[in-house]
């Protein structure tokens, strides 16, 4: 029988440098969204934590350890990515999503400004730090944006979308490498 | 126009979609009388001065009840539709 | 002329320029009008109305008269001030508004008949007959008056936006805007400074003045050294804040490129929204002329613009200097022009009482009563105590004063308050929330208190936001008194002219008063005063006087000048920026897309995805025919196409059968685990909001689809029921639409198909007709489903996204070796309307379920979204236009979505109307047009016949009205 090969969202489309700002795809292999139900935030969060090391995130916060992570996701849902999901029947509405996502990483000293032409949000340093996230827009799409580190940010928009972020990256990037010549 | 989002802090207008007033949160019986019905999906006040009305905040999924004032623009306060009725 | 060693230019480098094809050379640091009075041009353009000469009156963004063309081609930007582009190598600059030159304009015959061109001209004479206006008044008043004209070519510039945040917006980098944000930075706020200019430092480059016992540009020149050395400060030249809106958010807009060459990748502008919890406004001020007979004559400027051309670029516009103003700022540019050796002719003080000396003739209590010089001013006439001289004169400096830059506090609806002793506007406190204003902006107009004003507005800001005030060594400067007695207007032979970009003078200002447009808000719609691209900069307080002493009241009781945003225009390109192209909108691709563009498909645009239309084989020349035979395919063997694109949400918790039945007109809660149910939502007023089907997939957790169009709209709408609504349910809701790719496989094949394509064969008991299972898809975990919008025997089957393509094109190999393949959207259509499944085509917004006759469906068993009003007598009347299929049966087979329907016996009317087709296609399955539609009791009509009339296309035909499932009636292909 024939087996299916796997594509990941921005395939072809990346990485490439402009400027001194790097775009990467970041490849989720595994991904749930997960959402407690009524009065179970505080016993999903230490499920979590026993299984993969991070709680259930904050408001507006970013966990991370070892290759697990936990992004606040919205209203009463976070985006777990890890190996493997501890059973949370009863507890939270877990849903596969390693599939429905384009995460890309933003490196470089031009990376703040690159988006600070997308993204309607106060990025400086002082007011976003490493472990913030945020729901917001980058351009025209709802989107998810992290802080990794003082010049790493990573954006994740809905996977039919890929190449629109890629295509919106590259002209702000562009845009911003041009400034510097 | 910005606006608060009890969960994501002050965030700029374009990530909220307008949706009326915030009467729409007193849904009335089914067996209400039309008139009543009518009045709660139809009729609303166009005040100068404060409103309460329901926005959307499009990247976090929250319905969000904001306080504001239609003569000078401020924005006075926002709560989460869920936890908004009386 | 250039004035040996003045300016702040670098003349050890020349930069050629062109002006109307003439070859030209500047230098580093001029600005295209300070390099045109270097090469002794002085006539730069046409006036609006009249063609009148005009020259250079102003030294920045306010300039009405030397408006430009730079560039060709594509590239033409129409209507830029020569008084802000910076010149650089190669720039090319054209006059406009002239016909077939500059020098010779054959539409100056305008002012000739001046007299008959007044204010109200065209609203007294263009009235009748009312079929000229479009055809004959409009394209004449349109090529006689103008401005620019654009390239009229797509516009190939990259054009920016961008998003800042601070602490606190310093707007204007003269002495207060420097001194308010070198204190604000250091105490350690958030700072954006940003100016208008390539260079900051405002007045202070224009002026002789010391500050700190050296040149103001030179102490502003360290302020900023200081400033862009700090983490916490940025600076943006050439930046214009155009505009103060709600919850300190400010538009500015950045000219990126306009000072050089085109360069690849790099944006003409950069249109930015500020957000900042204060800002001090420190705009400035702006020189008001002086409305005396032909003050418009090309040599003409304001007494400030003089002196900055002389002291900031070093050049004059002529060799005799006279000076007329009102006010003792005016004797500065006579007393820095004497210094650096140019003539001065006069220096003409309106005030008899004015205390001045220097070297040049003096009158005092004089006033300029006349000018001449055809293309550019030779002399002017003044008047002493009704003695009339005649003064050789090629430059004139006039100052009636200045105006307080108060636009931007105005962008809240606040009105400024007159100020007797500057005889001007002053912002009142808290027009605009969060912003001061300090400097001359304020009606502060000395260097040394434009310094303490800048300190101490940001010391407050400072304190306010928690941080400690900063100790300032106030810099030495100038201290000196600002003293002027009024003059609006000089009597005399000849227009005395206010606006002018738009052409207005003193004479129709007082003819809208005569004619009782007494108020400010009527006078200026009558005579346009202030309404040309530079919002009356220079001219509205004038206008404003003039107005008041026409109708014998005061100026604060005839009203107060208001502005609107933008402070100086903006590009709709820069605020659209990242808009064209692809940066329109997102696009929405499948995981199938390279392989249906691979086949040739063209793709349609549904919502934002992009969705094939059909699949064309070799021999296929028309679309007809490769849908018909996409058609035929699915109802003989087996078609695939990729359904992704429908909105999946997941539904999950102990309340979702509760949830779904609340927000279905039909019941859920019934459905079993496993099985598949049809859904039908309402919108709270009972009309249909949308459809779709939703699988039970465990106790507690379903999967609802959407049709594509609504698929964010129904998301929305969910989550406002779950918060809003029904905050007590216990449910979680979250799209999955992206998480899974999934394919109709449809035709009588499609199970021997999958069969050869699943881990397990199915069969009609494991996965009967509406059924739905977890099952293995060539070792992937996926979903199959046993539904179908083409009437026949059908699954969907979804996989991971990450295997969509690849399942795609297993489907489709699978597909063709059972004689099927791939079908697009005109196929779909055909099936479902051969089927009579509606789509957003029937579901407008406008129908109900009983229209669509799924009344019955609407469960009375329980309250859900639109139950109550569904029910209303209006929406359940007999007599309500009601889903019917039309066949045509008359002499014409044609069939058209749109038309409207008649009886046959009526006048095609709105009167006589009798409902309209919403889809129609041809059926190559039953080898009729067919249609859907609407019909006024359409259900009781079946066998009848109806007229069919299409106004828009001219199409007419009888149809028979039919059930609306044409094929298969009884559904024995959905279950077989």
């Amino acid at each position: 029988m024939a087996k299916l090969i796997a594509k990941t969202p921005c395939e072809g489309l990346l990485p490439k440098t402009i400027g001194t700002v790097e775009l990467s795809e970041v490849v989720i292999d595994r991904a749930w969204s997960v959402a407690p139900f009524k009065g179970q935030e505080a016993a999903v969060s230490e499920a979590l934590t026993k299984a993969l090391g991070v709680g259930y995130p904050a408001a507006n916060r970013a966990l991370s350890k070892g290759g697990a992570r936990a992004i606040w996701a919205g209203a009463g849902r976070a985006l777990v990515i890890g190996a493997e999901m501890p059973d949370l029947s009863g507890l939270a509405a877990v849903t596969d999503q390693g599939d429905g996502i384009a995460a890309v990483r933003i490196d470089g000293a031009g990376a703040e400004a690159v988006l600070a032409r997308l993204v309607p949000l106060d990025l400086r340093a002082g007011s976003f730090k490493r472990g913030h996230t945020a729901r917001s827009f980058v351009n025209h799409m709802t989107a998810s944006v992290t802080r990794l580190g003082p010049t790493s940010f990573e954006v994740m928009v809905m996977r039919s979308m890929a190449r629109t972020l890629v295509h919106d990256l590259t002209e702000a990037a562009t845009g911003v490498a041009a400034r510097a010549v | 126009m910005r606006i608060t989002c009890p969960h994501c802090g002050t965030r700029d207008g374009r990530e909220f979609t307008y949706q009326g007033a915030a009467e729409i949160l007193n849904r009335p019986d089914r067996d209400a009388d039309l008139a009543v019905w009518a009045d709660y999906l139809h009729n609303r006040d166009n005040p100068a001065g404060d409103t309460r009305d329901m926005w959307y905040h499009n990247p976090c999924g929250a319905w969000v009840v904001v306080d504001r004032n239609t003569v000078t623009h401020a924005v006075q306060g926002s709560t989460l539709a869920s936890e908004a009725r009386t | 002329m250039r004035v040996a060693g003045k300016g702040l230019i670098d003349r050890s480098r020349s930069v050629p320029f062109e002006f109307d094809g003439e070859r030209m050379t500047g230098h580093v640091g001029d600005t295209l009008a300070s390099a045109l009075l270097a090469n002794d041009v002085r006539l730069i353009g046409r006036s609006f109305k009249y063609h009148r000469p005009r020259g250079i009156l102003t030294a920045g963004s306010e300039e009405p008269n030397a408006l430009v063309t730079i560039g060709n081609g594509a590239a033409t930007d129409p209507n830029v001030r020569a008084t802000t582009q910076e010149l650089f190598e190669g720039l090319t600059a054209r006059s406009q508004n002239r016909w077939p030159s500059l020098r010779f304009d054959l539409l100056s015959v305008n002012d000739l008949v001046s007299p008959f061109l007044g204010a109200g001209f065209y609203y007294k004479t263009f009235m009748w007959p009312r079929s000229f206006w479009e055809k004959v008044y409009e394209p004449f008043i349109r090529h006689a008056a103008g401005l620019g004209a654009l390239s009229e070519e797509s516009n190939a510039d990259h054009y920016e936006k961008a998003f800042a945040f601070c602490d606190v917006l310093v707007i204007g980098a003269g002495p207060a805007g420097l001194m308010a944000a070198l204190t604000a930075a250091r105490a350690g706020l958030d700072v954006i400074l940003a100016d208008e200019d390539s260079q900051m430092g405002g007045r202070l480059l224009a002026e002789t003045h010391q500050v700190n016992g050296m040149a103001g540009a030179d102490w502003a020149a360290q302020v900023v050294a200081e400033l862009a050395g700090m983490d916490n400060v940025r600076l943006m030249t050439r930046t214009t804040v155009t505009g103060a809106f709600d919850q300190g958010t400010f538009g500015a807009l950045e000219r990126v490129s306009h000072h050089r060459a085109r360069a690849d990748g790099l944006p003409r502008e950069c249109f930015w929204r500020i957000v900042a919890q204060r800002s001090i406004l420190c705009a400035g001020a702006l020189e008001r002329p002086i409305a005396f007979p032909n003050n418009d004559r090309p040599g003409i400027m304001t007494a400030g613009a003089v002196r900055a051309y002389l002291n900031r670029w070093g050049v004059v516009g002529g060799k005799e200097v006279a000076i007329f103003g009102n006010n003792n700022d005016a004797h500065q540019t006579a007393r820095d022009l004497t210094a650096a050796g140019v003539k001065v002719t006069a220096l003409i003080d309106s005030r008899a009482d004015a205390d001045v000396s220097g070297d040049f003739p003096v009158y005092t209590g004089a006033q300029v009563v006349q000018t001449a010089g055809r293309l550019g001013l030779d002399s002017v006439t003044i008047d002493q105590n009704g003695k009339r001289t005649k003064i050789r004169a090629d430059v004139l400096g006039m100052s009636g004063g200045w105006n307080p830059t108060v636009h931007m506090t105005c962008h809240m609806n606040g009105r400024p308050v007159w100020n007797e002793a500057i005889q001007s506007f002053v912002p009142r406190p808290d027009m605009i929330p969060g912003m001061t204003v300090a400097g001359a902006a304020n009606g502060t107009f000395s260097t040394h208190g434009c310094l303490s004003a800048g300190a101490e507005a940001a010391n407050a800001v400072a304190q306010d936001l928690g941080k400690k005030a900063q100790k300032i060594d106030l810099p030495q400067a100038e201290d000196a008194p600002y003293r002027l007695t009024p003059l609006w207007a000089v009597e005399g032979k000849g227009r005395k002219w206010l606006d002018f970009q738009n052409d207005v003078h003193v004479k129709d200002v007082r003819l809208a008063a005569q004619e009782n447009f007494r108020s400010v808000e009527h006078m200026k719609r009558y005579t346009t005063q202030g309404m040309a691209t530079d919002q009356g900069k220079n001219s509205n307080v004038s206008a404003l006087a003039v107005l008041a002493d026409a109708t014998g009241r005061g100026i604060p009781e005839t009203g107060t000048t208001t502005f609107r945003p933008p402070y100086s225009p903006v590009a709709i390109a820069a605020m659209g920026a990242g808009g064209q192209a692809a940066g329109f909108a997102p696009q929405r691709f499948t995981t199938s897309h390279d392989a249906s563009t691979e086949r040739g498909a063209p793709m349609i645009e549904a919502g934002l995805w992009y969705r094939p239309s059909y699949f064309p084989r070799a021999g296929e020349t028309h679309w007809r025919q490769s849908c018909d035979r996409e058609v035929n395919m699915v109802r003989e063997a087996v078609g695939i196409c990729d359904v992704s694109t429908l909105g999946k949400i997941d539904i999950q918790g102990p309340d979702a059968a509760e949830f779904l039945d609340f927000v279905y007109a039909n019941t859920f809660g019934t459905l079993k685990v496993g099985k598949v149910r049809y859904g039908l939502m309402l919108r709270e007023d009972g009309h249909v909001m949308d459809d779709g089907t939703t699988a039970r997939l465990g106790e507690n957790h379903y999967v609802m689809t959407t049709t594509t169009a609504a698929a964010g709209l129904v998301m929305s709408h969910l989550d406002f029921v779950a918060q809003a609504l029904r905050p007590d349910l216990d449910v979680q809701i979250v799209s999955v639409t992206e998480q899974w790719a999934q394919f109709a496989v449809a035709g009588p094949k499609s199970r021997d198909l999958l069969n050869g394509v699943l881990d397990a064969a199915i069969d009609d008991d494991t996965m009967p007709y509406m059924g739905c299972a977890a099952v293995g898809v060539s070792g992937v975990e996926g979903r199959l489903f046993r539904i179908s919008f083409s009437g026949e025997h059908a699954y969907e089957v979804a996989v991971p996204s990450r295997y969509g393509e690849s399942l795609y094109r297993l489907l489709l190999a699978q597909a063709e070796m059972l004689g099927g393949g791939p079908y697009g959207m005109e196929a779909l259509n055909v099936l479902r309307i051969e089927k009579g499944f509606i789509t957003h085509a029937e579901i407008h917004g406008r129908t109900t379920a009983f229209d669509i006759g799924m009344d019955r469906m609407v469960s009375q068993k329980k309250d859900c979204i639109g139950n109550a009003l569904s029910r209303r007598p209006g929406l359940i009347d007999e007599d309500r236009e009601q889903l019917v299929g039309l066949k045509p049966n008359g002499a014409s087979k044609q069939l058209t979505a749109g038309a409207h329907l008649f009886n046959p016996g009526d006048k095609a009317e709105r009167v006589n109307d009798q409902g309209y087709v919403t889809s129609v296609c041809y059926s190559p399955t039953l080898g009729t047009m067919l249609g859907l539609g609407f019909l006024k009791g359409g259900r009781a009509r079946i066998g009848q016949t109806v007229r069919l009339v299409d106004h828009l296309r001219g199409v007419e035909t009888l149809c028979e009205v039919c059930d609306p499932v044409f094929f298969d009636p009884e559904g024995g292909r959905l279950r077989g």
